[in-house]
């Protein structure tokens, strides 16, 4: 049956339209100002004039610096929050994927306890543990380091990657690991030649929920981290906006670098990150 | 040892490491982080003298002096945030999603746009917003201010994020943000209804219809009761968001004239690394920490209640 288009349907094409166009107003704002010269950008008034041409030079900006303003650049950063993003990803996968296989397939004494206990780890706000984990960083000689934030990303990523994991597993039928366990394969077996195979789409959710809640993180960072070089990307543009910075063009600029790299993932893996979305609410 | 037995004890080792660290991490250092509160950690160097309930005493009275009149501005804005902010995700999340429901050309389109401010960044949010809203002043208008103005809607014009009136404890300044919030969540209500739209059967809806129901008549006495654990989920995913707001709030406008935006999870940083007055930055997060455990204990208990009937 093809829908005619009859008043209600056109009314429901612009509201589509309408609200589309609203969530793009801030798209426009950052692609116009970033597009703009340092000229262009001095008038504050003209935020909703389009730019006079393509001008580049606000991404050389954020990217490098401007240093005879003592403006530092955002590749530093942004290297920083690939180091720090990578090996917390890859890591706190795989604790997830052990975790929700055990959980799912395994459940050992008390693993009903232990399961919910684990999750609450997911909700806090990480405010109530700040002041102990900059205590404790220090101490092991991690204080103020990239490998203390990885540390810090990969143990509270644990219970989300459990959650995910443990809901994907839970789905894989029961039979294979029987099968397996007849030909006499164990625990770990069972695993690594049955499980493991088939965590392919698990895995790209857990990743891409991990890697860009790690990417966009801004709290541990800037609790962790107080040098400027080691700052990851979130914490460098909060400080370059703060400032009492007039180079507009190089901040919205350094604004699309840094989302660049998770509105990527968002738009070729969409269907992946919508998965996450909703798995990141507790499946009851 | 039996072999089933020596399974189980493979299991619970392989899972340890993340319940020791988790154990450590979270449980232990929650209790640390209350020790802090109960003590007079007031400098950098720690102090685990005993305070008792001192910290919390100086934050709910009028003793505590600013800090006191502070914390109940960053309650009150927590609360009028965290209400306006879960209103505009429900209410404007599910009228997309019903809307995206009615069989839309271009539907994956619309879908990508609504939900692509759930993949950045609070501080990219937070940057891009505090530009659209920044005020400026006499002749020299930004933002919003500015667009209002040139198409003659000077009545409109008002200082946005800076404007330190309110409606009694309600600071007007809280407007944007709570925008800004929407603006980068609304997505995710739109998303999850629309994942429950799509699970409800089509012959539910053709019966109806048979019966002669109306389609605002299908919508109201069907499908919308069908949603409500959605809605359930999605406020207790929002609401905890919410409550312990920082990087949004601390990026787009910091804590403002007159605290008008401030949270208390500002408050916290702030008094905390910036002040060095730690006892008093514990006593507020175990304070956040109450608040997002009253909503976030029941759901886990009910949630697990639910599965083990299944």
């Amino acid at each position: 049956m093809t829908k005619h288009l009859n008043p209600m349907r056109i009314g429901i094409y612009v509201l589509l339209i309408l609200f589309a166009l609203l969530f793009l107003v801030p798209v426009y704002v950052l692609l116009a100002s970033s597009l703009k010269t340092f000229a262009e950008v001095q008038d504050m008034s003209k935020l909703w004039v389009p730019p006079a041409g393509l001008h580049l030079e606000s991404f050389r900006a954020a990217w490098s610096g401007i240093p005879e303003k003592g403006l530092r650049g955002l590749s530093r950063n942004l290297l920083n929050s690939v180091y720090l993003t990578v090996p917390a990803t890859i890591l706190s996968s795989l604790l997830g994927s052990l975790n929700g296989y055990v959980l799912a397939k395994w459940k050992f004494r008390g693993a009903s306890v232990v399961f919910p206990l684990m999750l609450f780890g997911m909700f806090i706000p990480y405010q109530s543990v700040l002041i102990p984990l900059t205590q404790t960083l220090a101490a092991i000689g991690l204080g103020g380091t990239l490998w203390g934030l990885i540390l810090v990303h990969v143990v509270y990523g644990i219970p989300i990657t459990t959650l995910i994991f443990r809901n994907y597993y839970a789905e894989v039928p029961t039979d294979l690991i029987e099968a397996a366990r007849i030909d006499g394969a164990g625990i770990l077996s069972v695993y690594w030649r049955v499980l493991f195979p088939l965590s392919l789409p698990g895995f790209v959710v857990v990743i891409i929920w991990q890697f860009t809640n790690i990417w966009n993180e801004f709290l541990f960072a800037v609790s962790i981290l107080q040098k400027p070089e080691l700052q990851p990307i979130t914490v460098a543009l909060r400080n370059l906006a703060g400032s009492q910075i007039k180079e507009w063009n190089m901040v919205m600029a350094g604004t699309l670098i840094a989302a660049i790299p998770t509105l990527l993932v968002y738009i070729v893996l969409g269907r992946y990150f919508i998965r996450g979305l909703l798995a990141g609410s507790v499946k009851g | 040892m039996s072999h089933a037995r020596r399974e189980r004890w493979i299991a619970f080792i392989m899972v340890l490491p993340s319940i020791l660290l988790l154990a450590l991490f979270v449980y232990g250092f929650i209790g640390w982080t209350a020790a802090v509160s109960l003590s007079k950690w007031d400098g950098v160097e720690p102090n685990y003298s005993w305070a008792g309930l001192e910290n919390f005493r100086l934050l709910f009275s009028k003793v505590g002096g600013v800090s006191a009149r502070r914390f109940s501005i960053d309650l009150w804005n927590t609360l009028f945030f965290t209400l306006f902010f879960l209103l505009l995700c429900i209410i404007v999340g599910l009228f997309l999603a019903i809307l995206l429901d009615q069989k839309i050309r271009g539907e994956g389109v619309f879908r990508t746009i609504y939900l692509f401010p759930m993949s950045l960044s609070f501080v990219v949010t937070g940057v891009v917003w505090r530009w659209i809203f920044a005020p400026g002043a006499g002749t020299r208008l930004r933002g919003v201010n500015a667009l209002l103005h040139a198409i003659g809607l000077n009545a409109l014009r008002w200082k946005w994020y800076t404007d330190t009136s309110s409606f009694g404890p309600f600071h007007v300044a809280l407007t944007p943000v709570i925008i800004a919030a929407s603006w980068q969540l609304i997505g995710y209500t739109m998303a999850m209804y629309l994942a429950g739209l799509r699970s409800i059967p089509e012959e539910l809806r053709e019966a109806a219809r048979v019966d002669g129901a109306s389609e605002v008549k299908i919508y109201r006495h069907i499908i919308l009761p069908m949603l409500q654990p959605i809605t359930l989920s999605a406020l207790i995913v929002l609401g905890h968001i919410s409550l312990k707001i920082f990087d949004l709030v601390y990026t787009m406008t910091g804590k403002g004239p007159g605290f008008v935006t401030d949270v208390p999870g500002i408050f916290m940083f702030e008094t905390t690394f910036q002040g060095n007055h730690y006892a008093q930055g514990a006593t507020i997060s175990i304070i956040m920490l109450l608040m997002v455990a009253v909503v976030i204990i029941p759901y886990l208990i009910y949630s697990f209640r639910r599965e083990v009937e299944l």
